[in-house]
């Protein structure tokens, strides 16, 4: 593992009998990539260089799916003057995953400026991805140009409002959230009133014992609110969820890895394939982070997360496109 | 050369302010130019950076065009609170630009990056 000095496990439960109250401390930094695995409500967390060590059973479960977040298509400052390739080079790591994942789901950002041309790249570089199917939520960047008619052409179909959507796959519900648009002045991602409802709606009838992955775009826990790192109305989204044992929170937005538990919700923030951004007040602004050419690969990624049945557990693996 | 510099200078500063006093005190006649002076004073730019709008509170006078120049390198707007104006989505070193007739205070926004607040307030 290259970069496995970068890793910033602040909390390692390498070890075993981790109580409740370490799982709401639990924040991991990941540089290069964090294996969390939760068995029976206990999370253990690895840096990527300890997998070895795994059982491979705990790895491959019996649902696997990738995301990826941020590809910004149409972005050509220093920060990355080659947004295609870092795309490709995130393309090529997903075909390379041991057993091929299911599907695909981008946390949006898929554009820069939601130019058709844009888009038109993203799916033609995503089409050499060996996945069945690939899964959208719009970011602001993909909805602010036109009010998102461009993005709701292309991926609206069988989805609600802005592009909310649910399905299901192995028995784990999928819920798709949209908290990009209509965002008002001074406030922070926005889910609004009729997105609410119909998420009550949609988790109506579902077991307790359903393992549901939510996914959108803007962090639904508030990560760095000064920053706008965080949605408004996501603790009434959150309460709909409480009943259920294994609720899973996938984003982007912040263009970095972090990981929170909190209770039975395990919230998760994917890499940027285009461009790092800072960690949250460790700059000015949150703005495109330039580091050298040689570590860009480093900072940018994918994320790949298993479920096995029974044990409760989604495990989520962050990797670099360096390694 | 220094001299004549000097002339020329003094020169024109008195243009300037017959033209000024003929305003005041004739009337109709040298309006035009009083207004075209008044509009070139009020003429005035914001700047985007930092994920912010610089000045944050710009005070002008009715009649004023505002220029904002996004000089991040990331995509921001300048959408008005209450609808009176909105931009296109600025891109580096684009330029949006609204010219206040009404008096009055004009809070706004970056739509995408809605942290991002400042106020015009027209005189």
């Amino acid at each position: 593992m290259k970069n496995e000095t970068k890793d910033e496990i602040k909390f390692d439960h390498n070890g075993d009998g981790i109580d409740r109250r370490g799982f709401l401390k639990c924040m991991a930094w990941a540089g290069t990539g964090t294996l969390c695995v939760m068995k029976g409500g206990v999370l253990n967390s690895y840096s990527l260089s300890a997998l070895a060590k795994l059982d491979p059973a705990a790895a491959m479960g019996e649902l696997s799916f990738v995301q990826i977040s941020d590809s910004h298509m149409g972005f050509n400052k220093p920060a990355n003057p080659d947004v295609i390739g870092t795309l490709k080079a995130a393309i090529a790591k997903i075909n390379a995953l041991p057993g091929n994942p299911e599907f695909l789901l981008h946390t949006g950002d898929i554009t820069h400026l939601a130019k058709p041309e844009e888009f038109d790249n993203v799916q033609q570089i995503l089409k050499d991805a060996k996945v069945k199917e690939a899964f959208y939520v719009p970011g602001e960047h993909d909805v602010a140009s036109d009010e998102g008619k461009e993005y709701l052409e292309r991926y609206g179909r069988g989805t609600k409002g802005a592009g909310w959507h649910s399905f299901d796959k192995n028995g784990v519900h999928f819920i798709g959230l949209v908290n990009v648009v209509d965002l008002k002045a001074g406030g922070l991602g926005t889910l609004g009133h009729e997105q609410l409802e119909w998420l009550e709606d949609d988790l109506k009838g579902k077991k307790s014992s359903t393992p549901i992955v939510v996914f959108a775009h803007i962090p639904l826990w508030s990560v760095y609110p000064q920053w706008g790192w965080g949605t408004e109305d996501s603790a009434q989204a959150l309460s709909y969820l409480k009943k259920f044992g294994s609720v899973t929170v996938l984003n982007g937005h912040i263009h970095q890895t972090m990981q929170k538990i909190e209770g039975n919700v395990t919230f998760h923030t994917a890499a940027s394939t285009a461009f790092p951004q800072p960690a949250p007040g460790t700059a000015d602004s949150p703005g495109p982070m330039k580091v050298p050419a040689e570590q860009l690969r480093s900072v940018l990624g994918i994320t790949s997360v298993n479920f096995v049945r029974g044990q409760k557990a989604l495990a989520v693996v962050d990797s670099n496109l360096s390694e | 050369m220094k001299r004549a510099i000097r002339i020329v200078g003094t020169g024109f500063l008195l243009v300037a302010g017959f033209n000024q006093a003929a305003g005041t005190w004739r009337g109709t006649k040298a309006e035009p130019v009083l207004v075209a002076a008044q509009q070139q004073q009020m003429a005035t730019e914001v700047k985007i950076d930092n994920f912010s709008f610089s000045p944050a509170t710009l005070e002008i006078k009715a009649g004023s065009t505002v220029t904002w120049t996004n000089a991040d390198d990331i995509p921001h707007t300048v959408v008005s609170n209450d609808k009176v104006f909105k931009s296109k989505v600025l891109d580096t070193d684009q330029k949006f630009s609204f010219t206040f007739d009404k008096p009055g205070t004009y809070p706004y926004f970056c739509s995408l990056h809605p942290k991002m607040t400042a106020k015009v307030v027209v005189q």
